[in-house]
């Protein structure tokens, strides 16, 4: 899982490289200060971190063997994944309405590309989560299983890293 | 069962007594959004923005730390773990640097 998660550095790494060299470099609009609601993203960023919090209190429940614990947590984890991506649904909505699309501009093209991407992996991490929930739900979610509840959640803490900077490169810093 | 002597998968039998419990948990995930609220605080503030890029990079780079060595239990793992996420992480950083010299990002060109 490490080597993997090392990879994906590379991965998001190069698309956040790909925004940061298209950036201030297209030649129509909308520009990014005409569409960034900051409090809107700043609400989606608190339910991805609080989804961390819930995770990682989903393993510290399995490693006690706190079986009901695990299913709420794991749940809770979940539901604020997809609040997040609620939140990502109706921004790229709103942008596309504005006007911008992947074929727009090349801040269009760069910021879908890699807050797509950023959002098919917070997807996954969401389907992995509630496979993982209806296993504890059948009872196959014991305390010497907890490696399957660990590798979910270095993922999920992944997913999490990766948009603490996506969020201040992308939207914060002008 | 009774009688029998559990025994439990090493990671969890070495990690048990390592890794932080709930409470740490959430004085981590406290501080991460009053990190995340310092930094929306400080997008607002006229007064900074002359320093605005250092202080939310160095905001981010807190947050990133906190994640990754409370959340992903990098501080309590085996010291190889911390070298192949670092080791990605530091090519990754050598790849950006790259291309952002390559492109001219740092002289406005």
């Amino acid at each position: 899982m490490w080597t993997f998660l090392g990879s994906e550095c590379l991965f998001f790494g190069s698309l956040i490289s790909n925004y940061l060299v298209s950036k201030g470099k297209s030649l129509v609009g909308p520009y990014p200060h005409e569409l960034f609601d900051i409090p809107f993203t700043s609400v989606s960023t608190f339910a991805l971190l609080m989804s961390s919090l819930m995770m990682v209190l989903a393993y510290a429940a399995i490693q006690r063997g706190n079986q009901r614990g695990v299913r709420i947590w794991l749940l809770a984890t979940a539901f604020l994944g997809l609040v997040f991506l609620g939140g990502q649904f109706y921004e790229f909505s709103s942008f596309v309405r504005e006007g911008l699309t992947l074929q727009t501009n090349l801040f269009g093209a760069s910021f879908f590309l890699l807050t797509g991407f950023h959002g098919a992996h917070v997807t996954i991490g969401v389907i992995w989560l509630l496979s993982l929930w209806v296993v504890a739900m059948r009872g196959g979610l014991t305390q010497e299983k907890s490696l399957n509840v660990d590798l979910a959640a270095l993922y999920w803490h992944f997913v999490d890293v990766i948009w603490i900077i996506i969020f201040t490169v992308v939207y914060l810093i002008p | 069962m009774e009688g029998k002597a559990q025994r439990l998968p090493a990671h969890v039998e070495t990690s048990e007594h390592k890794h932080p419990g709930p409470g740490r948990y959430v004085l981590v995930g406290t501080a991460l959004v009053m990190l995340t609220a310092t930094e929306v605080a400080v997008y607002y503030i006229e007064a900074l923005h002359g320093i605005l890029v250092p202080v939310l990079l160095v905001l981010s780079a807190a947050k990133f730390a906190l994640v990754v060595l409370f959340y992903m239990h990098l501080k309590f793992d085996s010291r190889l773990f911390t070298g192949l996420f670092f080791g990605g992480l530091a090519l990754a950083a050598s790849l950006m640097l790259a291309l952002l010299l390559l492109f001219r990002v740092f002289f406005g060109g």
